[in-house]
């Protein structure tokens, strides 16, 4: 199986399934992780992308489907096997070895001579190298946090899998490891693997997200691409915030959309649209506009006809930097806007207020799509994730 | 080390001084209940065992009586004597080879009934405590019938031809290790499950993400981690397999006769105390020179 531990090349994931009982966890999975990139798995809990990257890993076995990387089909083999690592979520370190023999193990059972080097400077990447003769129980989360993945990086692996690794550290520390992460796969230049439910992680960090659902992958793309063009509502909800409501197209010419509802006409650009949307004069349309580009304010400020929606302000939150508000529309949906804090005054709660956005800031999806898919598990990790 | 930790406590904490008294006074206070038992029951018996061991037989007396004296004689002339010696050897031999029969036993049933046993694990675990609910004696007793001429081990050996029909397993010094093995294979069997059930099972699978395959897992991993079970499930049965007299006075013959036989038989056939006094002694004092041994060459202080 020497020519496993040896593949090399893109990770292929061929219509991969895993199913428990009557359970799709994972339902025909196809996607390609191109070598050396950093490739994020988004998703809240149950989504499906844990059992993927174990099947990645070797520690699941796909129901059907394909695993492959490069030409070499790894589907059947061990995870002892495949020249793949794995950071665990708990870390997962041995209580009994100390930190060198911790980053050794991997090493010692491939009957690699020489460690000394390799697995001091392995300590050296993450910063503990005056750590080694430690146990793992007199390290913090964050020191242990790094050892696993000097003990996975040390191998130089294909792939290396990130199993929500920086979910038990606190928010300072958790930025700190995102940074240092990156650094580090831009020096190994690996192939990374990252699970996450936390958004902003996977966008500070990732060069391609997929974002997955019920087991399936809602869409992939740059951070950026997802977060301006979702394609669907989940990942408009669940990759920060939007504020959607339906209209109705009323034209359509080469470059704009014009779509209405009983408070407003709105103008949208054809290229802001998701793909497979139909339209069609008087079909059904979701306009989403995220917060940030919302401008609120008490006086109408775009003069056109376009692009306005009136509302009266519910909450108020001041946070330095911008304010955010929640804002009663007329039609009754609750929107969020950021104001940037660049010396107004806040709007305090109870005032009428006009809400507005310019023409290219709003994006469409199909009008079939459910107006609240994403957001309920969105802000179910509010409080833990961003 | 608890009790230092709670002096050490009690010392920089703050309060009124009532309060602080009656914080330093707790930690004695619990010991009290288990001082006053270890006391009464333990460092009195064996204070009264050392004087007896050193009694020498009242001149003209009758069987049985003795006056206190303080001469280390006994201790000499018994040790001296092959038959004690050949017992104690033989009790050493006997344990060692029951603790090794119980971790072959016990180690993978624990094993089974910790990662395997799935939603029979309660089930198991039951199964392995049952026997405590019937009497030692009679258990052991059962062991004849068991491993007698006649009895359902020698039928099925013989039966697949390992044994003839003039092969007899009781009583003998195999049948006194088969009845210790058993008797104490739940006290090997449960401290190895609680290491193996406290064991994270994401470390077997991170040793397998590392290229180590199941065998090199189990030795590098697994077993190290729950070698402080292996420890105490040794001593557990090791320590009172020394000095049981049951199994080799209820499964054995003259040939197979322990220490604690010849103890039982000096105390109360040949009302011979400072002898049985002077041999308790000795048992004592070999066990917790052998068993500091064993726990110093384990290492397992810190992990125990």
């Amino acid at each position: 199986m020497s020519d496993v531990l040896t593949a090399t090349g893109n990770v292929k994931l061929k219509g991969l399934r895993k199913v428990y009982g009557d359970f799709a966890a994972v339902q025909n999975l196809d996607l390609e992780i191109p070598q050396g990139s950093f490739f994020a798995l988004l998703g809240p809990s149950g989504c499906g992308k844990t059992t993927t990257l174990r099947m990645i890993a070797g520690l699941d076995e796909p129901t059907s489907g394909q695993v492959m990387i490069g030409e070499t089909d790894i589907t059947h083999t061990k995870s002892f096997q495949r020249p793949v690592n794995t950071v665990f979520q708990n870390y997962a370190l041995f209580p009994h070895m100390d930190i060198f023999e911790n980053v050794a193990f991997g090493l010692r059972r491939r009957g690699q001579k020489d460690i000394d080097k390799s697995v001091t400077d392995a300590l050296e990447l993450v910063q503990l190298g005056h750590l080694a003769k430690r146990k793992p129980g007199q390290m913090s989360g964050g020191q242990q946090q790094r050892i696993a993945l000097a003990r996975a990086i040390v191998n130089r692996p294909q792939v290396l899998l990130l199993d929500e690794p920086l979910g038990a550290l606190d928010l300072k520390l958790r930025r700190q490891m995102q940074l240092e992460l990156k650094r580090i796969q831009l020096e190994v230049g690996l192939t990374f693997v990252h699970v996450t439910h936390d958004q902003e992680e996977a966008m500070t960090m990732a060069d391609t997200i997929a974002v997955m659902n019920n087991g399936v992958i809602e869409q992939l793309g740059a951070p950026t691409d997802l977060y301006e063009n979702p394609q669907t509502a989940f990942v408009a909800n669940f990759l920060g915030q939007s504020n959607l409501f339906r209209a109705t197209i009323d034209s359509v010419d080469a470059d704009n959309i014009v779509a209405s509802d009983k408070d407003g006409r709105y103008l949208l650009s054809r290229k802001r649209i998701a793909a497979g949307t139909d339209l069609t004069v008087g079909s059904k349309l979701l306009v989403g506009i995220r917060p940030e580009k919302i401008s609120v304010s008490t006086h109408d400020q775009l003069s056109g006809e376009f692009n306005h929606q009136t509302g009266t302000v519910r909450d108020a939150s001041f946070f330095g930097v911008s304010t955010q508000y929640v804002i009663d529309t007329a039609s009754g949906d609750h929107w969020m806007a950021f104001e940037q804090n660049s010396g107004g005054t806040v709007i305090s709660a109870g005032t009428k207020v006009f809400a507005t956005w310019k023409p290219e800031h709003a994006f469409g999806l199909p009008g079939s799509e459910d107006v609240l898919a994403g957001d309920a598990v969105a802000s179910e990790f509010e409080t833990t994730g961003s | 080390m608890a009790f230092a930790h709670a002096l050490g406590d009690s010392s920089t904490s703050s309060g009124a001084p009532t309060t602080k008294a009656k914080r330093k006074l707790t930690p004695y206070l619990l010991l009290l209940p288990g001082g006053l038992w270890l006391g009464i029951f333990f460092v009195i018996p064996i204070f009264i065992l050392f004087m007896t061991a050193l009694q020498t037989p009242l001149p003209d007396g009758l069987p049985g009586q003795y006056i206190q004296t303080f001469t280390f004689s006994n201790f000499t002339e018994v040790l001296s004597r092959p038959q004690f010696l050949d017992a104690l050897r033989r009790s050493f031999t006997y344990a060692s080879l029951a603790t090794l029969l119980a971790l072959a036993i016990g180690y993978p049933l624990a094993y089974a009934i910790a990662f395997k046993a799935g939603k029979y694990k309660n089930i198991m675990l039951i199964m392995v405590i049952a026997p405590f609910f019937v009497s030692f004696i009679l258990r052991t007793i059962a062991w004849r019938q068991i491993l007698g001429d006649e009895g359902p081990v020698l039928d099925v050996m013989r039966f697949i031809g390992l044994a003839s029909e003039t092969t007899s397993v009781y009583p003998s010094s195999f049948s006194v290790v088969a009845g210790l093995a058993y008797n104490f294979l739940p006290f090997m069997t449960l401290p190895i499950y609680s290491s193996l059930e406290r064991m994270d099972v994401r470390l077997i699978e991170a040793s397998g993400d590392l290229y180590a395959h199941g065998l090199t897992t189990f030795r590098k991993v697994t077993l190290p981690i729950s070698l402080p079970g292996v420890v105490a499930g040794t001593l557990l049965t090791w320590i009172p397999s020394a000095g049981d007299y049951i199994n080799a006075s209820l499964l054995g013959n003259q040939r197979t006769t322990m220490i604690g036989n010849v103890i039982d038989s000096r105390f109360l056939g040949n009302v011979d105390y400072p002898t049985a006094a002077v041999l308790s002694f000795t048992l004592m004092l070999s066990i917790l020179i052998l068993v500091s041994l064993y726990v110093r060459r384990t290492g397992t202080d810190e992990l125990v």
